[in-house]
């Protein structure tokens, strides 16, 4: 029986061999010829020398998780070799490099195992010990090629695209994908069982990882101000920004840039750059991950007291302290809904994917200006820096920036007096002015105890006017921030209610639950505070699962304490060992449960 | 009380300056620093030095930490924005609202700890930015607000109020900064206006990072004998090296210089800083000659002020980082937004 299109393949390496350009170019491969893939790294935090590996799931369902089987393994470490092989599901195939004999012992009866000389083919098509290596990491693409039936004039576009301003590249790529693909066609039997078939399901969809959509998404919604201090795995959100203003914010009479970039001498100075340049009126923003969250606590507090806007990123690793830093959690929550010192809380977005990096840190801006407060935006490791399949980003043309209660030289001139936190809307939002507009627009931006006028109070009634209101606001901000994504049958009293990343993995366990009679309703937040429809949901429902990436079941202590949800019905289903999550582990998790309920 | 504003009465004849604005104009709420304090003569200095500019208030920002110093910016220019920051951190604040807007006037007020102990990191990093602001330091080697503790510029063998005298080395803020890079750096003595307020105009208006480090007596924790952070012994080894006169833009150097003695440095605005040198062999702009002068003075146990080094020359962080001119916070939307057109472009990329 053969499959098509429903094949998983991993490819063992080791750290800076250059694997993944090779791996990138697999993926991409299959991409094109128009069937849905998952891409996965997972590296180590190293520069070179420890094993990394790479998944790429081919699912002509289009499901955006993981899968927890591996079908086809490429043993390029021999350090690692033993655990990938035992990694193979029976009837897979493990393919390895037989330039050098391989242990007796290293073998398994249920797989089927192909070995092919890379390397000796390799040494003797190519020149210098850095092009041997790279060439190999290719010929094990262009093997896969043959066993995979994956096109070669696609690999072949691809490969000249890539290396349009080094065509001799394009050779020599070329002919080490023809040095695994004739050796597998040789001595294989091509395709396997397991195999790619072109279709067309990846029209008008993109592969992006969720921190170049975040940093592009910055640039569409105008910031000006970047600051950050490098950290694992958020760098290259900023280094996106970067490469955008470059190719769009240029001025084209001075080359001057419309944007400045701040690198930090740590995250505390980097939020301190965000927090000025947002008083200043510019849209600034910080990306960061936990470790940099914990140092920003202390201007955290202060921008949501003194009603600062400030947008920022905490692309999640797996905690505490350093941790696992290449590794994936959702282990955040807790720390940013209520970072900082005192009677603080804070708006939190909870993108799932790499389009929803996009079009939320727009959203992220609109909300921080407009509620004058901090606003974190809560993506992962795992939606930071994979490729995963999306529909292609667009661009409304009527969006203009929601700049808040912004008063305006004009409005001063017609005002008699400015007072910065009086709630004359009865929204709890004050109304703000920016240094330099008009005289009669200053006012004092301070920490400490301050009246509705912004003057310095340690007057007990003139305090609590001031954190009162920050509930008012609050309230409004619950009715701002983004719903939830709702699917609900009345016929369904259980439920799951997730988010973020978890999203992939629940809605393909949903398929798999609904094929084996189990129907849940699904609930997956967006933002921190939950507006009532979490509530209602909840509400609802006999049980609700709840399930997310970290130990502490952070996201239900969250709908415990802001949503008044009833604990007795919540039950945890947490993954948190530094992988994603998969949709196995749901529907596990889930039989479990309703097992357990039948018992009872 | 928690704060007190002050009647806006003036003498009809307070002379004006070009704004129309009196010097009372630029006050700012009563002070609640102990009565002889001497950042309330820094305070002072600063409301004429911005009067005497004609610096239209709401273009003058105001930022700072936390500690005595850092109330201070309450007590001037009313009409000013403030930014009260947390501890340590204002050097980052004033980063963030200068790369927003280029076009303001900032002016940052710190203390001994708020710059050389907790902020330590975020002073030494805007001065390798050479962020365009002017950075007071009112150094008074104590922690008032926490009642009397050493700071980190406490002279090895000052002895604080009730307790030994302190052993640990303290740190310079003029030769860190020198080391660092800064741009304009001077020191002066609250109790010296007529040398402090030429020196704050002059801060202002470099184009660059300006640091003024201030001697600025704690009369309540370390004013006493034994203390050389005291007003007694302030006045007793500090001497001029090196006076400046700021002349402003258009303005002819109209003072009378003893041959060889004077040595005036254009500024990025038009006026001039004029060096009246006491030490003839003195040059301001070397940062070697300004770092082993200072070493020197130091082994002698001197306090030498005025204004030690200039350089016109290096730009700040925008020109570092090739910004456009005018303020970024205020480009209109549409020059920002790339536009559909270019992210569908965009978008072939990743496929």
């Amino acid at each position: 029986m053969s499959t098509i299109n429903d094949v998983v393949i991993k490819i063992a390496t080791v750290n800076g061999t250059g694997s993944a350009s090779a791996n990138g170019l697999l993926m991409k491969s299959i991409f094109r010829m128009g069937v849905p893939v998952v891409g996965k790294n997972f590296f180590p935090s190293n520069i070179q020398g420890l094993p990394t590996w790479y998944e790429v799931r081919v699912t002509r369902d289009g499901f955006q998780s993981r899968s927890n089987r591996v079908d086809v393994m490429v043993a390029m470490n021999a350090q690692t070799y033993s655990k990938d092989m035992d990694e193979v599901a029976t009837g897979g195939w493990l393919i390895y490099d037989s330039t050098w004999p391989r242990s007796r012992l290293l073998d398994r009866k249920d797989i089927t195992v192909l070995g092919i000389p890379l390397s000796k083919m390799c040494n003797e098509h190519f020149e210098g010990v850095r092009a041997r290596i790279l060439m190999k990491n290719i010929a094990y693409v262009g093997a896969l090629a043959a066993l995979l039936n994956i096109d070669l004039a696609v690999i072949t576009q691809l490969l000249e695209e890539t290396f349009a301003s080094k065509k001799h590249l394009v050779a020599s790529n070329l002919e080490a994908i023809r040095l695994g693909y004739d050796y597998a066609k040789e001595h294989f039997s091509c395709p396997l069982s397991n195999s790619v078939a072109p279709m067309d399901k990846t029209k008008d969809h993109v592969m992006i990882d969720g921190n170049t959509a975040a940093g592009l998404g910055c640039v569409y919604a105008g910031a000006t101000v970047g600051a950050w201090y490098p950290i694992t795995p958020s760098t290259s959100l900023m280094d996106a920004y970067k490469f955008f203003c470059k190719q769009y914010r240029m001025d084209k009479e001075s080359g001057g840039k419309k944007f400045c970039i701040v690198q930090a001498e740590d995250e505390l100075a980097a939020i301190g750059v965000v927090l000025g340049a947002t008083w200043n009126g510019a849209r600034a923003f910080t990306p960061t991950s936990g470790p940099g969250i914990s140092l920003m606590n202390e201007f955290i507090g202060f921008a949501y007291f003194a009603e600062v806007p400030a947008v920022i990123f905490d692309v999640q690793r797996t905690g505490p302290s350093t941790g696992m830093p290449t590794r994936t959690q959702q282990c955040d929550f807790l720390l940013c809904a209520y970072a900082s010192h005192g009677d603080t809380k804070h708006v939190l977005l909870f993108p799932a994917n790499p389009e929803e990096c996009f079009y939320m840190s727009v959203t992220a801006f609109d909300l921080a200006d407009s509620l004058q407060t901090p606003v974190m935006v809560l993506t992962d490791l795992d939606i930071g820096m994979n490729d995963w399949m999306c529909p292609d980003l667009k661009w409304d043309e009527n969006y203009q920036p929601d700049k808040g209660k912004v008063l305006t030289a004009e409005d001063l001139d017609s005002v008699e007096r400015f007072e910065r936190y009086l709630d004359v809307d009865g929204d709890g939002i004050p109304y703000r002015t920016l240094p330099g507009d008009h005289p009669k627009g200053s006012y004092f931006t301070r920490g400490s105890g301050h009246n509705k006028y912004g003057m310095y109070t340690e007057d007990s009634a003139e305090y609590k006017e001031v954190v009162d209101r920050l509930l008012v606001k609050w309230e409004t901000a619950r009715n701002m921030v983004p719903v939830p994504e709702i699917e609900y049958s009345k016929f369904n009293n259980t439920a799951i209610l997730s988010v973020g990343s978890c999203d992939g993995a629940v809605k393909e366990a949903l398929v798999e639950l609904k094929e084996k009679n189990i129907g849940l309703n699904y609930c997956r937040v967006k933002s921190f505070p939950f507006n009532d429809d979490v509530k209602n949901f909840i509400d609802k429902h006999e049980r609700v699962y709840v399930i997310e990436q970290n130990r502490d079941a952070q996201l239900r202590s969250l709908l415990i304490l802001d949503a008044e949800a009833d604990s007795k019905k919540l039950v945890s289903m947490l993954h948190y060992d530094g992988m994603p999550i998969n949709a196995e582990f749901v529907v596990e998790k889930v039989e479990e449960e309703v097992a357990k309920g039948r018992a009872a | 009380m928690t704060y007190i504003s002050k009647p806006n009465i003036t003498h009809p004849k307070l002379p004006k300056n070009k704004l129309g604005m009196t010097a009372r104009e630029y006050e700012g709420t009563v002070s609640t620093l102990c009565a002889g304090c001497g950042h309330d003569s820094i305070t002072a200095a600063i409301i004429q030095a911005v009067f005497e500019l004609d610096l239209e208030p709401h273009k003058l920002a105001k930022m700072s930490g936390i500690g005595c110093s850092s109330k201070t910016p309450a007590y001037f220019v009313s009409q000013s924005h403030g930014f009260n920051s947390v501890h340590g951190r204002m050097p980052s604040v004033t980063t963030g609202a200068n790369a927003a807007n280029r076009d303001l006037t900032y002016i940052g007020v710190s203390g001994d700890g708020d710059s050389l102990s907790i902020g330590m990191g975020q002073f030494a990093h805007v001065i390798r930015r050479n962020l365009d602001m002017c950075y007071i330091i009112e150094n008074n080697g104590v922690y008032g607000l926490t009642k009397g503790q050493y700071s980190a510029s406490a002279d090895v063998g000052s002895t604080a109020k009730k307790g030994p005298a302190n052993k640990q080395m303290p740190i310079d803020p003029v030769s860190t900064a020198i080391g660092l890079g800064a741009t304009y750096i001077a020191r002066s003595f609250s109790g010296d206006k007529q040398q402090l307020v030429p020196l704050i105009k002059g801060a202002l208006t470099h184009k660059g990072f300006s640091l003024l480090d201030i001697i600025s007596p704690c009369v309540t924790f370390n004013d006493h004998e034994g203390s050389t952070k005291s007003y007694a012994h302030t006045r007793q080894f500090y001497h001029h090296v090196i006076d400046a006169d700021f002349v402003p833009p258009a303005e002819e150097i109209k003072a009378a210089y003893e041959e060889g003695s004077a040595m005036p440095v254009l500024l990025h605005d038009g006026s001039k800083i004029v060096f009246r040198k006491v030490d003839k062999d003195y040059d301001p702009t070397s940062r070697a000659a300004a770092f082993s002068y200072l070493r020197d003075s130091v082994n002698a146990g001197e306090i030498i002020t005025g204004l030690l080094y200039i350089d016109e020359e290096t730009g700040d962080m925008h020109d570092l980082s090739g910004s456009v001119d005018g303020p970024l916070s205020k480009i209109p939307y549409d020059e920002l937004n790339p536009g559909q057109e270019n992210l569908a472009k965009l978008m072939d990329r990743y496929r």
